[in-house]
């Protein structure tokens, strides 16, 4: 049975279906019995290897009872009736709970005050197998395995092993989300809005992600046919890798900057410098990932990549936090977060966290080519504040001897108000078009929300009328203007842009071959 | 080669055939190959004395006189190791001593 969806991530990936939308920590019963109880061995061994490492550093008393512990889990009079029920058709979590609790009821009845005690290591050696039980469904994901549910959150993608294949299949999600960004870059192949994709599937699964649907038990012919066109694609990708290495250039030899969009330092040990023209966007939300990050640590990470990047430049976004990316202790809560205090409002609103940024900034610059952007600039006004600020940092760390370098600093163009008034903003050193929130706010469609996907289209006569005034005003005021959004990206978007007067293009490492194919059939 | 050997011996450690006190005593009966069974009255039900859940499901308190009876190779030498270890109160003594 073929479902239709929406193409994210281009690629084709055949395996077995793992479904996504489990409960974190609750525990996934297998197909069969003989899995049940694979998985229950599995958990009592992990259990028991856990307290073996704690019995190393205890001390007499304690090493005492975790050697308790460990005797009754290797004992197999404990696990035996758990076994039992698993062979009468009950998940390995529900036999597990059924003998441990039936052992527990004993204890608990005992006249003893110290074997009822004993009630409360029973419980414990109870939930130690519980939790590795839980625990080894997270990460039991078959390899080469196509993720399915209603979304997966970007940790889920960056905590698995995609070195062996797999795909991800969304009913909902979008080709816009981080995840879909993370996807691109990495070239998982990646399929959203499958609407009808409905109840559970198990089995082997076939990922079209270039046409974008999902094929569920398919018959041998089905098989056949996917095979050829993964095949294909895997050829025309081989082709694409022909123009890499080459500077990318247009059927009528117009030359095109194409540069790489990264979210983690590390993005960059898989790409050779010589097959892009630098760096055309570095996030910096993965530092504000679970705690701020200090200035040394945003420090060495900018660093990486400017060093990495040698003489070409590397274009590195202050913090783009808050939106449909929320930072515990620094991002606030809101109803309409796409509208809110998101970007460099948020920056200028919290300026002591801003100004760390500012400062390994500064630092960073003198390891390379640095040019610094603000995200969700708005107004004249908020590109002043942050520029003054940085002036601040710069005359500090002046003071205090510290090397340092004041980049060119530049704007995303991606609140309409830019786009339409660009006039405000003849002094700032350079514009970089953000593609996908540029499309969202003028089309009042969120990115994240596939029932309003087909609103979200960069080929709207509206998008494309900003983004060629912009191209204009930057050649008449001779400001450089790139795009970093996934239409920069897009084989199909590529000759509008370049129609639209964009001459600099930054693209996910992924898409550069395809990017550069692209151009080269483009007769402007 | 049909050996078998029984033997009773009175718990005096203070809690009885405890936590540690079972981990030891069951680690020591599997160290045999003789079956070995143990049962806190003579007339049984007589629990595998090598599993520890079996032992301490038995729930032995102190005072308890406990049957140990074994058969096949080495059942004497198995009841014999075992009686021991029940009469030096499972080398625990000392921590007794220490917290009395």
């Amino acid at each position: 049975m073929r479902i239709e969806g929406i193409p994210a991530s281009p690629g084709y990936a055949e395996g077995p279906l793992f479904d996504l939308n489990q409960p974190p920590a609750s525990y996934k019963a297998k197909a069969s019995a003989a899995e049940e109880k694979a998985a229950l061995e599995a958990a009592i061994g992990k259990a028991v290897a856990r307290l073996a490492a704690l019995v190393e550093t205890a001390d007499g008393d304690a090493a005492g009872i975790l050697e308790f512990h460990i005797a009754m889990l290797e004992d197999d009079a404990l696990s035996g009736p758990a076994f039992a029920s698993i062979g009468s058709g009950q998940p390995a979590d529900v036999a597990w709970r059924a003998a441990l609790d039936s052992e527990i009821a004993g204890y608990e009845a005992s006249d003893q005050d110290y074997f009822r005690a004993r009630a409360a290591d029973l419980r414990d050696i109870r939930d130690q197998v519980v939790r590795a039980l839980s625990e080894d469904s997270e990460v039991a994901l078959p390899q080469g395995a196509i993720l399915y549910g209603e979304d997966i959150a970007p940790t889920r993608f960056l905590e698995t092993d995609w070195s062996k294949g797999g795909g991800i299949a969304l009913k909902r999600g979008s080709t816009a989300s981080h995840v879909a960004m993370l996807a691109r870059s990495r070239g998982v192949p990646m399929v959203v809005g499958l609407s009808a994709l409905a109840g559970t599937f198990t089995g082997l699964a076939l990922l079209d992600a270039e046409r974008g649907g999902i094929i569920f038990s398919p018959s041998p012919a089905e098989v056949e046919a996917f095979r050829q066109s993964a095949s294909s694609f895997a050829d025309r990708q081989g082709a694409a890798r022909t123009f890499l290495t080459e500077p990318a250039v247009t059927k009528a030899g117009t030359a095109v900057r194409v540069q790489v969009n990264i979210a983690y330092p590390s993005d960059v040990d898989g790409i050779d410098i010589a097959t892009c023209d630098g760096v055309g966007l570095m996030r910096t939300e993965f530092l504000f990932g679970k705690a701020l990050p200090d200035e040394e640590t945003q420090y060495q990470a900018y660093r990486k990549v400017l060093e990495w990047a040698g003489d070409k430049p590397v274009t590195i976004r202050t913090v783009d936090a808050g939106g449909d990316k929320p930072v515990p202790g620094f991002t606030v809560e809101e109803t309409n977060p796409f509208l809110g205090l998101r970007g460099i409002r948020l920056s200028l609103a919290r300026r002591e966290i801003f100004r760390v940024q500012i400062r390994a900034l500064l630092r960073a610059a003198v390891h390379g080519n640095l040019k610094v952007m603000f995200p969700m600039i708005a107004t004249p006004d908020e590109y002043s504040q942050a520029a003054a600020l940085f002036a601040q940092e710069q005359a500090i760390l002046a003071a205090q001897g510290v090397a340092h370098k004041l980049p060119p600093l530049g704007i995303m163009v991606e609140v309409p108000s830019v786009a339409l008034a660009p006039e405000g903003f003849s002094d700032v050193a350079f514009f970089s078009i953000g593609s996908n929130d540029l499309t969202q706010y003028v089309m009042a469609a969120a990115r994240d929300n596939a029932a309003v996907a087909h609103l979200n289209s960069v080929h709207h006569p509206a998008v494309l009328r900003l983004i060629t005034a912009v191209a204009a005003f930057g050649r008449d005021k001779r400001i450089p203007v790139s795009l970093c959004g996934d239409a920069g990206g897009d084989p199909a978007a590529i000759p509008t842009l370049l129609e639209a007067g964009l001459r600099d293009l930054s693209v996910a490492p992924a898409q550069l071959a395809m990017a550069k194919a692209a151009i080269a059939g483009v007769p402007v | 080669m049909s050996a078998s050997a029984e033997a009773t011996v009175l718990i005096t450690h203070a809690v009885g055939l405890h936590a540690r006190p079972s981990v030891k005593f069951t680690k020591l009966a599997k160290s045999f190959a003789a079956e070995v069974e143990v049962a806190i009255a003579a007339n049984g039900p007589w629990f595998d004395a090598k599993s520890i859940v079996k032992v301490m499901g038995a729930k032995a308190p102190k005072g308890t006189m406990l049957h140990i009876r074994a058969k096949g190779d080495g059942a004497s030498g198995a009841v014999k190791a075992l009686v021991d270890l029940v009469q030096r109160n499972f080398d625990e003594d000392a921590d007794h001593v220490r917290s009395a």
